[in-house]
């Protein structure tokens, strides 16, 4: 695509696809302001944001995964693990509290990194094992989901997930840090722009000598790695390692990123497209919550609904774009 | 990767001579054409060999032989195992139990292998499952037959939305498919109100605990949905089609074949499919549980399709090997649980058959590829 061929209706289609999120997460927000008396007022939005940032670190590791042209069902497991691993570990102190996790979510990744990476196995299917497996492990060590580990309020961990730097909590704050690496290492790094040539085509990706396999192994681990981290960051929130927390949590994920313009495809995508994607899930949620009238059910039909849309809309700007550069 | 290791000693290959054409769930055979076989022997026999050599033909090798019939060889292996060890295995009530447990995933699963048959994916049937349980007590008034009817109905456009937004719109089936997974469930505990409905009418009772000839009447109707969707793989053009579109879409569609079509129709039959599941569930449950029927059914069905060889590559649809897949699954966890390990110990070993088995389809396409 060169300069010359950038017509107005590309740019235009480029701009929604990358900005669309935005856009629309902008005008729900001014939109509740007015409709919701509640909803524009400080307390509301630390809510949306506290529940923003757990989900918002695990879409992180998947926004890179999927701009690899991968996915990773498993996350929603990892973060359950890593939330019980944390309330295991703070037993013996907060950094055996915050390691225990990482390591062993990171592990996991790494476990589906190589699956996918060397033994050339389907993404789809690596992590959906990876899914029961974690599921298991966690089951495993919790007496088959029996002890719920209560995390001591003293604990320097403990205190991490539930204080506050400038009226914000510390999970928060954690997560903008993350997604500043991210668009940092997305946009400015060499392993960020292998991660968009791989996406948009592995095969040339190798042959320009890309270590392809590399790196997609390690964007797996760090999937899995983010994944553990907020569950551990979610498990210090709420003081204890609860077992039945992250089912769906994958499909949140990946809804959030494609909500935020990243193709399914790989290639192509932003990492503050998912930052929306994930505030724009908590905001309808919360909106939902704001009419009351409305049962909670609705929440995930409107999310649903969004989804559907969202990529039909996608669906047909990136084809508008291809016809284009084709003819 | 040479013929010849079709003959070490290690692994005698038994060699049925009309196996080929007898392997049921080749329909169109996108990859055991005769076309493949001279391709293979290209470039597998340019070394010149012992003649008597030759006899072995080149997809019969290790791999193909334990993608294509290892899980049959499991299940075989694991019943025997519980035939030994297991008290009151071999008994009619027991084999009864886990067939009649094993049958809303084993339905659910049939459509999902025709889904992955052209490439695609359907997460939507656990939702889809619930969808329908949560209609059929809001038309139970009217009559068995209508609610039944608006229960499949409701399956169906679920399966024409996702096949539409997956056809027409050209978006992938995971997405297009999660959009109905997170939406439908919603859906479905809108129409019921999030509650628990017990089911009163006499004929849906009577059709989830009864009997015919001493099988019970859900694994019955599992039976006959299992033999109408092998016979549509293997012998209506419907089902070639389906296989062709799921080998080469791009080829199919200069072929002329009907694409969008073929997509929609294996989407809505998929939906119809799910939505007999829910029913069957919410038969045997005596309830209509919109939260709790189907939930994460659809990595159950994919588990089983995956298990029962079908390659999540699309062209090949394998409707025999998706049963034994779900008995497979079935039998696994009911074994561990006779044997008093826990749950933990069941995903474990779930996982682990889920990673052999897709890496047994990876040396499959790295053969032929």
């Amino acid at each position: 695509m060169t300069d010359t061929a950038m017509t107005r209706r590309e740019w235009l289609a480029g701009t929604v696809q990358r900005r669309g999120s935005v856009v629309v997460l902008a005008l729900v927000v001014v939109i509740s302001s007015f409709a919701f008396d509640s909803f524009a007022t400080v307390d509301n939005a630390r809510n949306i944001a506290m529940q923003a940032s757990f989900v918002s670190i695990v879409a992180l590791g998947m926004t890179f995964v999927i701009l690899s042209g991968g996915i990773d069902l498993s996350v929603g497991s990892v973060y359950a693990l890593g939330g019980v691993l944390a309330a295991l570990g703070v037993q013996q102190g907060s950094l055996i509290g915050l390691l225990l996790p990482i390591a062993v979510c990171g592990g996991i990744g790494l476990l589906n990194g190589v699956l996918v990476a060397y033994g050339r196995l389907a993404p789809f299917i690596v992590t959906l094992a990876t899914l029961l497996g974690a599921r298991g492990l966690l089951l495993a060590i919790t007496n088959e989901g029996a002890n719920t580990r209560v995390m001591p309020k003293t604990a320097v961990l403990t205190q991490i997930g539930q204080g506050t730097l400038l009226g914000v909590g510390y999970p928060v704050w954690i997560a903008i840090v993350l997604f500043v690496i991210g668009v940092f290492v997305l946009q400015r790094t060499r392993f960020g722009h292998s991660v968009l040539a791989i996406g948009g085509s592995a095969e040339a990706a190798k042959l320009m000598g890309l270590p392809v396999a590399r790196r997609t192994m390690w964007l797996y681990t760090a999937s899995g790695l983010l994944a553990g981290l907020a569950g551990a960051l979610a498990a210090a929130y709420s003081a204890s390692g609860v077992t039945i927390v992250g089912v769906g949590l994958e499909l949140d994920a990946i809804a959030a990123v494609v909500i935020g313009g990243t193709l399914l495809t790989g290639g192509a995508g932003t990492v503050g497209g998912t930052a929306a994607g994930v505030l724009l899930l908590c905001v309808i949620q919360n909106v939902i919550n704001q009419i009351g009238t409305l049962s909670s059910y609705y929440q995930s039909v409107v999310s649903g609904a969004f989804l559907a849309i969202v990529v039909a809309i996608q669906a047909y700007l990136s084809r508008a774009h291809l016809g284009r550069s084709r003819g | 990767m040479t013929d010849g290791t079709t003959e070490t000693p290690g692994r005698p290959i038994p060699e049925p001579p009309d196996a080929h054409q007898e392997a049921v769930d080749h329909p169109a055979g996108a990859d055991q054409t005769p076309s493949g076989a001279p391709n293979q022997r290209d470039h597998e026999d340019q070394p010149p060999e012992p003649p008597g050599r030759h006899r072995v033909q080149p997809n019969r090798r290790p791999s193909r032989l334990l993608q294509d019939y290892g899980v049959y060889a499991a299940l075989i292996l694991l019943v025997l195992y519980n035939l030994v060890f297991t008290e009151n295995f071999a008994s009619v009530t027991n084999l009864n139990t886990q067939l009649v447990q094993v049958t809303p995933t084993l339905i659910a699963a049939l459509g999902m292998a025709l889904v992955i048959g052209t490439e695609g994916v359907d997460l939507s049937v656990g939702s889809v499952m619930a969808l329908a349980a949560a209609l059929l007590p809001l038309y139970l008034g009217y009559g068995l037959a209508p609610a039944l009817l608006i229960a499949l109905l409701g399956g169906a456009l679920c399966g024409l939305f996702s096949g539409t937004l997956v056809a027409v719109a050209g978006i992938q089936p995971i997405v297009a498919t999660l959009a109905l997974l997170v939406g439908g469930r919603g859906l479905a505990l809108v129409f019921a109100d999030g509650q628990l409905k017990d089911i009163r009418n006499q004929t849906l009772l009577q059709i989830g605990s009864d009997k015919i000839v001493g099988i019970p009447i859900v694994v019955v109707i599992a039976a006959v949905l299992t033999l109408a969707v092998g016979f549509l793989v293997r012998y209506t053009t419907f089902g070639r089609q389906l296989v062709a579109v799921g080998g080469n879409r791009s080829a199919s569609a200069l072929a002329g074949l009907p694409v969008k079509r073929v997509l929609m129709t294996t989407y809505v039959i998929s939906g119809i499919l799910a939505a007999l599941a829910g029913i069957v569930a919410t038969a045997r449950l005596t309830a209509s549980d919109p939260s709790a029927i189907g939930q994460l059914a659809e990595l159950a069905a994919i588990t089983a399709v995956v298990v029962g060889g079908t390659p999540l590559s699309g062209g090949r649809v394998r409707v025999l090997g998706t049963v034994a897949g779900a008995l497979l699954m079935q039998l696994i966890s009911a074994t561990l649980i006779k044997n008093n390990l826990p749950t933990s110990a069941s995903l474990l070993v779930q996982a682990a058959i889920i990673v052999v088995a897709v890496f047994l389809q990876r040396s499959r396409q790295g053969g032929t590829a």
